[in-house]
């Protein structure tokens, strides 16, 4: 196991290395420069802000001085925000974007698992279309029509909670969070509904009922635990996207998250803070994707994470 | 470990993919102007409760002055310090912390300013030192700023020689004869020079104050000082929230209204008009499609902006070949061959209206207070018949009775809608033209401006000071602005003698530019003008004496109040 974890830390330090350099130059192979009033400045004026941020250097030696100082996790200031730290930047902006991640997700995958449990359980009733129902409209509606038709109903007409801002505590954060969980509700529910049924047409079910097994410890202790590993492979993917912020939805609620600042960046050519998000975000990505093959192991222990004798 | 490299491989695509997606999304520059203006009257009962809540659509990137390029930034700095003049309900320059007009030498060249009394947030004095020290902070090409240079440069003197090395920062031409006495030494007269000290790179910076802050100076509301009508509370440097509270230092104080005004960023249009429709917010921009949505509604106000928008002409492909805009007859059929006004009502729909001229109308008036404007009046407006013998004309010379142009547009909806009406008006018009269109993000279409590479291009330029030189200066042959190949001698010369010769003569100078004028959009056609921009928004009808600006800062929220809420 310890060798199968630094082995993947390895791969992990690899992969970021990559991401770090491709994106480097894909960067800076687009037009234009984070200098805002570029356009109409001088080329000899230009040339006196270029030099200010090191932009003058020939290409190797910014990426040369760019790497060092990401090995020492400094990832520069930002160009927009003048002087301001990226990683302060990214640190600030990345609580909202978490909070509203990991409620939606908890609530996601909670209602999905008890959706698509009961459209399982209840196959071919009116549970179970309903249930599928609300699948299709949280898979086929995306989330920012979601967040525009709750802004629009519960916020404006309906008054109940704030119409946007971040300024109301939980509050503000209950109807980004449910839009957010509708994605994942909906994959999650369908997910569980198809192992469930697949699940509960095997013999073990059969041998269970055959010794007594009431229904509810069927559904909970042999159906629902095998029915989680392919919802474990899509979620983790889904969680990291999640954490990291959704730009519609942020923008819509107007919350000040990660999700729409890293558009921004691009937009405006912060090269800092593209590249302090894009590591940011990698990041995030790797390790839940290194956790959630280390979950397989234990939800399922006929998966084993060392390749064994080949 | 076949898993391992799927994994390290699916994840690099997917951030990729996610990075490669992002990168399509364009910009949404022209969404994001937030504006108009509330009634300027200042009668009618006050409220007891003076509290104003407004929307910005991007953050504050920083509150050094200096540093500051955009609209938001210097809107904020409007309303929270105070240079040698402000901008008053007019648009016009009025002393500010200067106590009264400056002293101007004979030649027009050195200004003597008594600073007023008046404090820093902090109670300490504002002095000419302060002045004398945020002006070479603006020039040190130490400090990187961007627009210190651009507004100074050939302004104040050895501003350019500075920028080029060959002269110190200590001398340029600004100095602090004493503790309230400021001289500034300019390099030629600057007819100008009185409105562009307005701008807030002009603004004063407390020496003591910015070294001890060091690093963290101007990044959040705490490591600055203002001298303004209002202080800002709550702005953590990034964040998307912040407030004014009324400045009880400010030397003006009795005529501050406003105690407190709550500001939010928010970026959707949509989510803007939500907040105010729920009364959370007092006053919405309403840009692009919302715009029409809601232009029945009463509380719409409207507003002139001093943008106007062309379509450059490119009369060199790379700077190098000839294209058939090269050609006064070609060019001057398509400036006259698409209609400007079913254009503005109906296509765009925003406030923006119809211009057949360069320089904005409301934004420069003569010394009796006359419009610019009225001089040239309209030029090269649509006239189908005139537009089909100068094409006719020009195809001739050409020797072609075909031609294909390349149209260079913005990628947002509305340009593109734009884009869309002035291919269809042109190309039916007049026969034989096929139109390309390209509608690229800002940053490529400024790419490819600056490489010449496109014959047709929609562009626009907001003003730098209140002055028609801010628009005539950009075709000057020599000028970097220009991207077109247009040279003419004789509008060299007129431009140039209207800031050299007639600089100190007001009616010659602005005979001059009249000229200029003339010969760039009516002779020379060298641009096709289509609109001047125009503003609309939402405004709480209890919401009075909220200015708007036409160039500069947008908001002045000194003279606002809340009556009857």
């Amino acid at each position: 196991m310890a060798k199968y974890i630094l082995k993947r830390v390895l791969y992990m330090i690899l992969t970021l290395f990559l991401i770090a350099t491709f994106t480097f130059f894909l960067m800076k192979m687009l037009p234009g420069s984070p200098i805002a009033s570029s356009p109409k400045l001088t080329h000899e004026q230009l040339a006196a802000v270029e030099a200010k941020y090191g932009l003058d250097k020939p290409l190797p030696v910014q990426y040369g001085i760019y790497m060092k100082k990401m090995v020492q996790l400094d990832f520069g200031v930002s160009y927009q925000f003048k002087g301001a730290n990226v990683t302060e930047l990214i640190i600030n902006r990345a609580g909202p974007s978490f909070l509203l991640g990991i409620q939606a997700l908890i609530l996601g995958t909670i209602g999905g698992i008890i959706l698509g449990m009961i459209a399982a359980l209840r196959q071919n009733t009116v549970w179970d279309y309903g249930s599928t129902l609300i699948a299709i409209f949280g898979i086929s509606i995306p989330s920012f029509v979601f967040a525009s038709l709750l802004q629009y109903w519960i916020g404006v007409k309906g008054g109940f909670l704030p119409v946007g801002l971040w300024e109301n505590g939980w509050q503000s954060s209950i109807l980004p969070t449910i839009a957010l969980a509708m994605g994942p509700l909906a994959t999650s529910a369908r997910f569980i509904r198809t192992e469930m049924i697949e699940v509960l047409g095997t013999d073990y079910i059969t041998l269970a009922k055959a010794k007594g097994a009431s229904g509810l410890e069927i559904a909970f202790k042999h159906a629902f635990r095998n029915a989680l590993i392919p919802l474990i492979t899509v979620m983790g993917p889904l969680a990291a996207g999640l954490v990291t912020g959704s730009l519609v939805v942020e923008q819509i609620f107007a919350i000040p998250g990660i999700g729409e600042q890293f558009v921004k960046a691009i937009n405006s050519s912060d090269y800092s803070l593209i590249m302090g998000t894009t590591m940011f975000f990698s990041v995030l990505l790797i390790l839940v994707i290194f956790i959630v093959d280390i979950l397989y192991g234990i939800v399922d222990p006929r998966i084993r994470l060392t390749g064994g004798n080949k | 470990m076949k898993k391992s490299k799927l994994v390290w491989l699916s994840s690099l695509i997917l951030v990729l993919s996610v990075f490669l997606a992002a990168c399509g999304t364009g910009n949404d520059k022209d969404t994001s102007k937030e504006s108009g203006s509330g009634s300027k009257e200042n009668s009618g009962s006050v409220d007891a409760t003076q509290e104003l809540n407004v929307m910005e659509s991007a953050e504050i990137p920083t509150m050094d002055s200096v540093l500051v390029t955009d609209t938001v930034g210097s809107n904020v700095l409007n309303n929270v310090n105070e240079g040698l003049y402000r901008l008053n309900q007019e648009n016009l320059p009025i002393p500010a912390m200067a106590a009264e007009e400056p002293k101007v030498n004979k030649e027009g060249t050195v200004y003597t300013f008594k600073i007023r009394d008046a404090k820093w947030s902090d109670g300490s004095a504002v002095t000419a030192n302060d002045f004398e020290y945020a002006w070479k902070r603006a020039i040190d090409p130490k400090t990187g700023s961007e627009y210190g240079p651009y507004m100074m440069d050939g302004v104040v003197k050895n501003a350019s020689e500075i920028g080029k090395g060959k002269a110190k920062v200590a001398d340029l031409g600004v100095k602090a004869l004493d503790e309230k006495t400021l001289e500034v030494t300019l390099e030629k007269p600057v007819p100008y020079f009185l409105s562009l000290i307005s701008l807030s790179t002009f603004l004063p910076q407390k020496e003591e104050f910015v070294v001890a802050q060091g690093k963290k100076y101007a990044s959040n509301s705490d490591t600055t000082l203002y001298n303004g009508p209002f202080v800002l509370e709550g702005w953590d440097g990034t964040g998307l929230t912040w407030k004014y509270t009324k400045n009880d230092n400010y030397w003006d104080k009795d005529n501050v209204k406003l105690d407190t005004i709550n500001v939010d960023v928010v970026k959707e249009v949509q989510t803007q008009l939500n907040l105010y429709t729920s009364g959370k917010k007092d006053r919405a921009g309403l840009s692009g499609e919302f715009a029409m949505q809601y232009a029945d509604n009463p509380d719409v106000v409207k507003d002139v902006e001093s943008s106007p928008f062309y379509l450059k002409l490119n009369q060199k492909r790379d700077g190098k070949t000839d294209t058939a805009l090269a050609n006064v007859n070609i060019r001057k059929a398509i400036a006259m061959a698409f209609n400007k006004e079913d254009l503005t009502k109906a296509v765009l729909a925003n406030g923006s209206f119809e211009a057949n001229y360069l320089i904005p109308a409301e934004f420069t008036f003569d010394e009796e207070g006359k419009d610019f404007r009225e001089v040239n009046g309209d030029m090269n407006k649509y006239n189908l018949e005139e537009a089909k013998s100068y094409w006719e004309k020009g195809l001739k010379e050409l020797g072609t009775d075909k031609l294909e142009l390349d149209f260079l547009g913005d990628d947002s909806d509305l340009a593109k809608k734009m884009d869309e009406y002035l291919k269809n008006q042109l190309e039916k018009n007049l026969p034989g033209l096929s139109i390309k269109l390209k509608e690229v993000p800002f940053l490529v279409r400024v790419d490819l401006n600056s490489k010449q590479d496109y014959d047709i291009q929609v562009a626009g330029w907001a003003p730098d000071f209140q002055d028609p030189y801010t628009f005539l200066n950009l075709w000057l042959s020599d000028s970097q602005q220009n991207n077109m190949s247009y040279a003419s001698e004789k509008y060299d010369k007129l431009v140039t003698d209207a800031q050299t010769i007639y600089a100190t003569e007001p009616a010659k100078r602005w005979k001059a530019m009249a000229d200029a004028e003339k010969t760039l959009i009516e002779e020379d056609a060298a641009l096709a003008p289509i609109y001047q921009r125009g503003t609309m928004a939402l405004q709480k009808p209890y919401v009075k004496g909220l200015v708007k600006h036409n160039f500069g800062a947008q908001y002045s929220y000194k003279w606002t109040y809340i009556s009857g809420k």
